[in-house]
């Protein structure tokens, strides 16, 4: 083993006795001076996760949370020095994590974290121009493409996740519902914000944001949901902010 | 993206405090001493959003530090390049007064472990850091400062003096020195060697800026005292004079006053930025 790969193999371990060949300043053992090191690692690592997992935190509560952030740090350390994108693993890492496996929507909860994360830090846009809406005819607008604003992030849920969200806000939002939810992520500024979906268009957007005309992915959502209701989808989406664009060989 | 002019091409000999965002308007409405700013670079390596913005806006009002966490300069393995490229796109784009990286590697086998562990002071350490910091320097296209660590413990392999090695990589690369008082007293109280002597063979003619910070008090299995690095208080007076001592061989030089965990309100901030301030007069 190279040098550093001994060191660093305690840093994550605790299981793992200090290497040897480390000193103090009179040339004894370093003993548990080698634990700062271990100690460092694993606390910012869990502080990280801590800040970055505001939700999850919140509903297992600041007791359990760095204990199952520890868990997560010692076996899926970050990939990269870029820590805004830690975690990405979490969610299928607490999906396996058996002593949470009574609380079926925090995998989901972990989602949501994550996607307000990247929409904080997703590339600006300007503000998106709506007036293709009223120049092109019907049958241009059914070809039309929207491009989403890179802050947009759609989540589907089998869980009410836009309600335990609002719940864990602010407990005056009431208690949440039992049904599935669609979720949508947008920026406006610099603060991202969940808006709860209406049915159908969480897959809606995801058929906008693969590239699908607005025709087609209409069409979808109403074989999915056949009371889809592309007016209060459409308006809701306009409102946040979720689009960047709106494509049209006639627009310029 | 916002085109920044170079309006710094070093950092001024003044007071900078670590850049935290919750003093982003406080700082702005009342820097007192603070001439200049030091931000982490991986904390702006996103594509948009508040933090960028926020270090646009900086920029306009203070020269900016840009000082690296994660490029693990002092690692076995070959830098990462990505990495290298990222940095080179914000330095080319906020065009900052100085860009410093650490004497530390924190990456191995693509783990990033999210802190500055050590390494042994040996030739061949020495041909690899001088390697890492020359091909910085190259895709940078600038000159860098490279920081002395705080050492909780030493390798029984070293050879080299902490202070022939750092003065040694500015003769083989060019690069020029970030001297952390705070990180000086630490090693010096954690190894049992005098604080004063090490700034002494510390080749400070080299020194482009200067760190003070807070640390922790902790002690070992034989009861000798552990200083822990933790930027989490206000300096403490021994750091302070060691500043002067520091100050009195380097002649006047940018100070950064660094508080990163515990981060105190801007008020408590600004009045450490004060007392730097003033050993910057004396």
């Amino acid at each position: 083993m190279s040098d550093q790969a001994t060191f660093r193999a305690g840093l994550l371990d605790p299981a793992v006795a200090a290497p040897t060949g480390l000193l103090d300043g009179n040339a004894q053992e370093a003993g548990k001076r080698y634990d700062v090191y271990r100690n460092n690692v694993t606390v910012s690592l869990t502080e990280a996760m801590t800040s970055a997992f505001p939700l999850v935190a919140q509903l297992i509560g600041e007791k359990n949370f760095p204990r199952l952030a520890r868990s997560f740090v010692r076996s899926h350390p970050p990939a990269s020095p870029l820590m805004m994108h830690y975690g990405v693993e979490f969610p299928d890492f607490i999906k396996r994590f058996e002593p949470l496996a009574h609380i079926g929507y925090l995998p989901d909860a972990a989602r949501l974290d994550l996607a307000m994360r990247r929409s904080y830090h997703a590339a600006d846009t300007p503000p998106f121009d709506p007036a293709g809406f009223q120049t092109l005819s019907p049958n241009d607008l059914l070809d039309a493409r929207l491009t989403l604003a890179p802050s947009s992030v759609i989540l589907r849920s089998d869980w009410p996740l836009f309600d335990i969200w609002a719940y864990n806000q602010n407990s005056g939002a009431g208690k949440p519902r039992s049904a599935s939810q669609e979720v949508l992520i947008t920026r406006q500024a610099f603060d991202p914000a969940p808006h709860l979906l209406p049915s159908g268009a969480g897959l809606w957007l995801e058929r906008l944001a693969a590239g699908a005309p607005f025709g087609i992915a209409h069409d979808a959502a109403v074989a999915a949901v056949p009371d889809f209701d592309l007016g209060a989808s459409l308006g809701l989406a306009l409102a946040t902010g979720a689009f960047a664009v709106l494509n049209h060989k006639d627009l310029i | 993206m916002l085109d920044t002019s170079a309006r710094f091409d070093r950092l001024p000999n003044a007071v900078g405090v670590g850049y935290k965002p919750q003093h982003f308007n406080a700082l702005r409405a009342d820097p007192g001493p603070v001439d200049w700013v030091e931000i982490h670079a991986e904390n702006y390596m996103g594509d948009g959003g508040r933090p960028l913005a926020q270090l646009a806006a900086l920029s306009e009002e203070f020269a900016i530090s840009v000082h690296g966490v994660g490029l693990s300069i002092g690692g076995e393995a070959p830098l990462d390049t990505a990495h290298l490229v990222r940095l080179k796109k914000l330095c080319d784009w906020i065009k900052p007064a100085s860009f410093s990286e650490h004497l530390a590697w924190s990456t191995h086998d693509s783990a990033f472990l999210n802190d500055l562990l050590p390494l042994p002071y040996t030739p061949e350490t020495l041909a690899r850091v001088a390697d890492h910091i020359n091909q910085v320097q190259d895709v940078l296209g600038r000159q860098m400062l490279l920081e002395n660590p705080s050492s909780y413990l030493t390798f029984a392999e070293s050879n080299l003096s902490e202070t022939d090695f750092l003065s040694e990589l500015t003769h083989r690369t060019t690069c020029g020195l970030l001297l952390d008082v705070n990180n000086v007293f630490i090693s010096a109280t954690n190894l049992g060697i005098d604080a004063q002597s090490y700034i002494d063979a510390f080749p400070t003619d080299k020194v482009g800026e200067l760190h003070v910070g807070g640390h922790d008090e902790d002690h070992d299995d034989h009861g000798a005292p552990l200083l822990i690095d933790s930027h989490g208080k206000p300096v403490t007076d021994p750091v302070w004079t060691l500043l002067d001592y520091t100050l009195a061989q380097t002649g006047p030089a940018p100070v950064l006053v660094e508080w990163d965990n515990d981060v105190p309100d801007w008020p408590t901030l600004k009045a450490e930025a004060a007392r730097a301030a003033l050993a910057l007069t004396l």
